[in-house]
């Protein structure tokens, strides 16, 4: 773990991992750690709005995270009719037939390690890195609402309609953002996911 | 009677700001707010409104708005004309309008945004628990159009007389001091120095999410992408160009381009108020 100061009143802990990324939110959010901001990344965890940033960083080299499986946060399931234009293209890539990679997808527990890109956007891990997939070379200019795409070995659901290079799977009806609601993402970083093949 | 302000002509971007909403970067909910948060303050203050209260931020070409009751206005930021109905006014004072009467923000003489400030606040709804326009992200009323109607508070506080403060100037030259990292060692290491050392100009491309600078590229020592990782107000990234950016208030919560490093709270107003073609400069401070 590395601590590097940002600004006047953030650290940036740099870990190994993604999965060390989502042990390290968890543990400070398990502990309700002072910070206006606590955003984990796919290999950190920004602290912004700290009111002591040496108290802070000290702290934190005392920590000892979990090894292994952190998933604790509440599970949800996300609907998905598995009918993107990138199926084929990607069950080609993992050398399986469509219905193995759905199963394979399907089959998979994820979790949410971090959002960005747009409110509510969640990167889920899961996959193996051995099925990660490139993003497309010209990103599609319209992605609708719920689309559930591959990047890397992330999996990530457009809460919104956006442009995008994610190689698209298919499509959830599941409302992912409510500004209106106090929780208002659906995977919020913690969240633990799985993908559920719906038809129609 | 309801308060309402209609806009007769927004000018060419002007949005709804208060304090923003920080507290959901993990969401990937940009923290958005007024850009010159003083400027803002201070003509909360000559209206009588609390510090949070929502004003209006306008982008160099003013603003024009009709009054359906009396209330009492304060335009502070940027050096810009201020008419009621036709005849001047002092900028950085509280203006009474009476119902009917249309209040006009010009074209800035110097710096770039305005803020105007209404007594009882502007009360679009908020969400999550701000009213500021994201331009980024697109949460928070849309940006002001002709015929909007824009509803107004009641007022809490009583209008102050002519503040005390001194009301800077913006300046077309300036200096921004920042503290180098958190991946001043991504870069080569002239790379500090040259930012140090050059003066680069405001891009016309700049906006609330960043002030986008050319000079001098800034060279990285090491080419391999960086995965995404947590941004800040003020962070100094480099993206493929070479060209260094600002972070402003509308900045995305994650980004995979390298960070400087970030330039001081006290130093981010002047940002707001920078035009294409001004200068600025960067100064490297280092912590206590």
């Amino acid at each position: 773990m590395r601590c590097i100061p940002v600004g006047e009143d953030a650290v940036l802990v740099e870990v190994d991992d993604t999965a060390q990324a989502s042990a390290l939110y968890a543990e400070a959010r398990r502990r309700g750690t002072e910070a206006v901001d606590i955003v984990p990344a796919a290999r950190t965890v920004l602290f912004r709005g700290v009111p002591d940033v040496a108290a802070l960083t000290g702290e934190l080299l005392g920590w000892s995270l979990p090894e292994g499986d952190v998933a604790s946060g509440p599970l949800v399931e996300v609907p998905t009719r598995y009918d993107g234009p990138d199926l084929a293209a990607v069950a080609r890539l993992w050398d399986m037939t469509e219905r193995e990679a759905i199963g394979t997808h399907t089959a998979t527990d994820m979790l949410v390690a971090f959002c960005g890109f747009a409110p509510g956007f969640a990167y889920c891990t899961g996959l193996p890195a051995e099925r990660a997939v490139p993003r497309l070379d010209t990103p599609r200019t319209r992605v609708p609402a719920g689309s559930v795409g591959l990047a890397g070995a992330f999996t990530g659901v457009y809460p919104t309609a956006s442009p995008g290079g994610w190689q698209l799977l298919g499509r959830t009806g599941l409302t992912l953002w409510d500004a209106s609601r106090d929780q208002p993402a659906t995977l919020a970083p913690g969240t633990r996911v799985r993908f559920v093949e719906v038809h129609g | 009677m309801t308060r309402l302000l209609t806009v007769l002509d927004p000018g060419p971007l002007t949005t709804v700001q208060d304090r923003g909403r920080p507290g959901w970067a993990h969401l990937g909910v940009p923290r958005s707010g007024a850009l010159d948060l003083p400027a803002a303050s201070l003509a909360n203050r000559l209206v009588g409104n609390p510090d949070d209260a929502a004003v209006l931020e306008t982008t160099l070409g003013g603003v024009s708005l009709h009054a359906s009751t009396a209330m009492t206005v304060a335009v502070t930021g940027a050096d810009a004309p201020v008419t009621v109905d036709g005849r001047s006014r002092a900028l950085a004072e509280p203006v009474a309008l009476h119902a009917g009467q249309a209040l006009t923000v010009g074209r800035t003489r110097s710096g770039l945004r305005s803020y105007v400030a209404v007594a009882g606040g502007i009360a679009v709804p908020t969400e999550l628990g701000s009213r500021s326009t994201d331009v980024l992200s697109g949460i928070g009323p849309a940006a002001l159009s002709v015929g909007q109607e824009l509803p107004v508070g009641e007022p809490v506080g009583r209008p102050h007389g002519v503040d005390v403060s001194v009301v800077p100037r913006p300046r077309p030259s300036v200096t921004l001091r920042f503290r180098p990292g958190p991946r001043a060692d991504w870069f080569t290491a002239p790379a500090l120095e040259t930012l140090t050392r050059s003066a680069y100009a405001t891009s016309p491309d700049s906006n609330r999410v960043g002030l986008r600078l050319t000079g001098p590229e800034l060279e990285r020592s090491r080419p391999e992408e960086l995965p995404s990782e947590g941004l800040v107000l003020g962070a100094i990234q480099v993206p493929a160009s070479g060209q260094p950016l600002v972070f402003l208030n509308d900045h995305p919560t994650t980004g995979g381009y390298p960070v400087l490093g970030v330039v001081v709270a006290h130093d981010l107003p002047v940002c707001a108020q920078l035009r294409p073609g001004d200068q600025v400069r960067f100064r490297r401070v280092d912590p206590d």
